[in-house]
């Protein structure tokens, strides 16, 4: 076969999956960029404002809850969402027994479509019959509001979004766990290291990639938190859970105002590449 | 992929070991009042507490002890959830607001689950949600396949600057260029058009990124006999590439069509008429006009089609959740 006729059958193979990406991958990209210059209702032809829309989004009363309240969400999502899959991996990894069982319920909500979970704890959020407030009642706690007070609400989220999703970074980790030669702990063992001092000299060390890695997508995943607050709290009470994507939605769909929009999304876009780009040096230069 | 499969190959090679075991606790009830001889915790392959420890007398209660408290944990956090909400879809609309709430409906009835299923439409929803995420992943397996096909064994001149570029869409994250991707759909006329749903969806750097991965694998030798044989590239790809490629594409099937049926906030944009919305799409918008136990029926209804595939994939989607990760 000629290199052209080669290069022309590749390009023939190549064409469909160009184009998917070329319209609806590459080029929304840029028309974000586009975007946030213009102002546009999608009725009417777009006008070119400048840098009216970052004015105007930046004005927005909800602008800075929204940014606090993404990063606190994150932070708590970490705090749960990352650790707590780690430790339950651990834990997991030294039981001999009921494992295939234990695997399988971890991994079930994550199986389930977002909107059964988030449905199904509104329920249990409920104030009045909920299942939440009844535990409490249950061990004679007083109840709480939940959704409802501005100082529960985004825990609420955070809980939700937990157990929607850490079986899947429970199962990864599971699996780095095991790929751990178990020569390094009889050497550490040998050496006098406790159990503790294995986990922090063995474990870790040789779990770091993959830790980071999973830091690094967990981050992006919650930053961009929306079917929480969409479905649970519509961004309230007092705008206690008013997250950016929360709020780009609201800009496009409640306001029309799809510039606006586009420029908090260039803005939330900017953060997370700069993040995820500190993120990969690091973790190079760990690796190296 | 390799590294997965071994992983799971480790695992399924230590639950076999354990096999003997689990029957210890029963033996030894059997064996009645004489002082028992406890049989050791088997260990294959030794993790963080070594077997001796383990099999110290401490260690063996502990070990106990740990395990009940995970087991109990565990159905209570990820279990009970799913017990109340089928449960709730049996119990009738008084009975749901009780307080304290009842353990066990007290008359169990099936009628939230038809009264959902005539509310929520979800005949209807269920027809359109499977037809969305079936044809969704035809055309992205088809779209993706040819594509890594051509990137791993045709080497086009640029191959490497349009797969990078392809990568790079990973990192961006799909809820920033949401509000772009839906004016592009809006300007194409694709607006409830399933079309706006499977265009973007067959634009997945991930699966090409796997399919790809695992194409580089297959000895050129195969494909070279397959040529001197006279089969072209379709036929090398259909006849050689294809049939080898079974486990990825297992994999990459599974969690194409998952990921379609579970999506939410692309059909949510696009797909805004009332008869073509997705079962997520049409639960979120009825949800507040209906009873609770309806709202629970609708629910239970929505999650059995995944769990039975949960149940059925169960071994691919665990090494497929893997498969990228370690080594990727």
């Amino acid at each position: 076969m000629g290199i052209l006729r080669r290069n022309l059958t590749a390009y023939g193979f190549l064409c469909a999956a160009l184009f998917c990406f070329a319209v609806f991958a590459w080029y929304p990209m840029v028309r974000e960029f586009i975007l946030s210059f213009q102002k546009t209702d999608l009725i009417n032809p777009p006008e070119w404002v400048g840098l009216e829309n970052f004015k105007g989004a930046v004005q927005d009363p909800a602008f800075g809850e929204a940014w606090l309240n993404t990063v606190e969400f994150t932070l708590l999502a970490l705090l749960c969402g990352y650790a707590v899959p780690f430790v339950v991996a651990l834990v997991l990894n030294e039981l001999r027994h009921a494992r295939a069982y234990l695997r399988f319920v971890v991994y079930l909500p994550v199986m389930l479509p977002p909107i059964v979970a988030v449905l199904l704890f509104r329920w249990f959020y409920d104030p009045g019959p909920g299942l939440f407030n009844q535990i409490l009642d249950l061990v004679n706690l007083p109840p709480l509001a939940w959704l409802d007070s501005s100082s529960t609400a985004l825990i609420s989220l955070v809980i939700v979004s937990t157990w929607m999703n850490m079986g899947s970074a429970t199962l990864i980790y599971l699996a780095a766990l095991q790929n751990i030669p178990s020569e390094l702990y009889e050497a550490a063992e040998l050496d006098g290291a406790g159990v503790f001092k294995r986990i922090r000299h063995v474990t870790i060390p040789q779990t770091r990639l993959i830790l980071l890695l999973m830091l690094m997508l967990q981050i992006v995943a919650t930053m961009q938190v929306f079917i929480e607050p969409y479905m649970l709290t519509g961004g309230g009470p007092e705008n206690a859970t008013v997250s950016v994507a929360y709020l780009m939605y609201q800009f496009a769909f409640s306001q029309m105002n799809y510039g606006q929009a586009g420029a908090l999304g260039m803005m939330l876009m900017i953060v997370l590449l700069a993040f995820a780009a500190f993120q990969l040096r690091t973790t190079r230069e760990d690796a190296a | 992929m390799i590294s997965g499969a071994r992983g799971q190959l480790k695992d399924e090679r230590r639950e076999r070991g354990d096999g003997g075991v689990r029957r210890a606790p029963a033996d030894r009830r059997r064996s009645g009042g004489r002082r028992r001889s406890p049989r050791p915790i088997h260990v294959q392959f030794r993790t963080i507490i070594s077997p001796h420890q383990l099999n110290s007398r401490w260690g063996r209660r502990l070990y106990w002890l740990a395990l009940v408290t995970v087991i109990v944990v565990f159905t209570l956090a990820f279990v009970l959830p799913l017990y109340w909400m089928i449960t709730g879809a049996m119990k009738t609309p008084e009975e749901v607001a009780e307080m304290p709430p009842t353990l066990f409906p007290a008359q169990p009835t099936l009628d939230p689950f038809f009264e959902a299923w005539d509310l929520f439409d979800i005949g209807t929803l269920l027809v359109n949600t499977v037809y969305y995420a079936l044809g969704g992943w035809l055309f992205c397996m088809v779209v993706d396949v040819t594509a890594a096909y051509a990137l791993s064994k045709l080497r086009p001149m640029f191959g490497n600057v349009i797969l990078g570029a392809m990568l790079a869409t990973l990192m961006i994250p799909p809820m920033v260029i949401l509000i772009p991707l839906y004016v592009t759909i809006v300007d194409l006329g694709l607006l409830n058009n399933p079309w706006g749903l499977w265009f973007p969806a067959a634009a997945n750097g991930f699966n090409i990124f796997l399919l790809k991965r695992f194409f580089d694998s297959i000895p050129r030798e195969l494909i070279e006999a397959a040529q001197i044989d006279g089969a072209g590239p379709v036929r090398v790809l259909w006849s050689v590439v294809l049939p080898v490629s079974r486990p990825i594409l297992g994999v990459v099937s599974i969690f194409t069509i998952v990921t379609a049926f579970k999506d939410f906030v692309l059909p949510l944009l696009v797909m805004t008429e009332s008869d073509k919305m997705t079962i997520s799409v049409g639960l979120s918008q009825t949800a507040g006009a209906v009873t609770q136990n309806q709202v629970m029926g609708g629910l239970v209804i929505t999650s059995i089609p995944m769990i039975i595939v949960f149940f059925i994939f169960q071994r691919h989607i665990m090494a497929g959740l893997t498969a990228g990760s370690i080594k990727g």
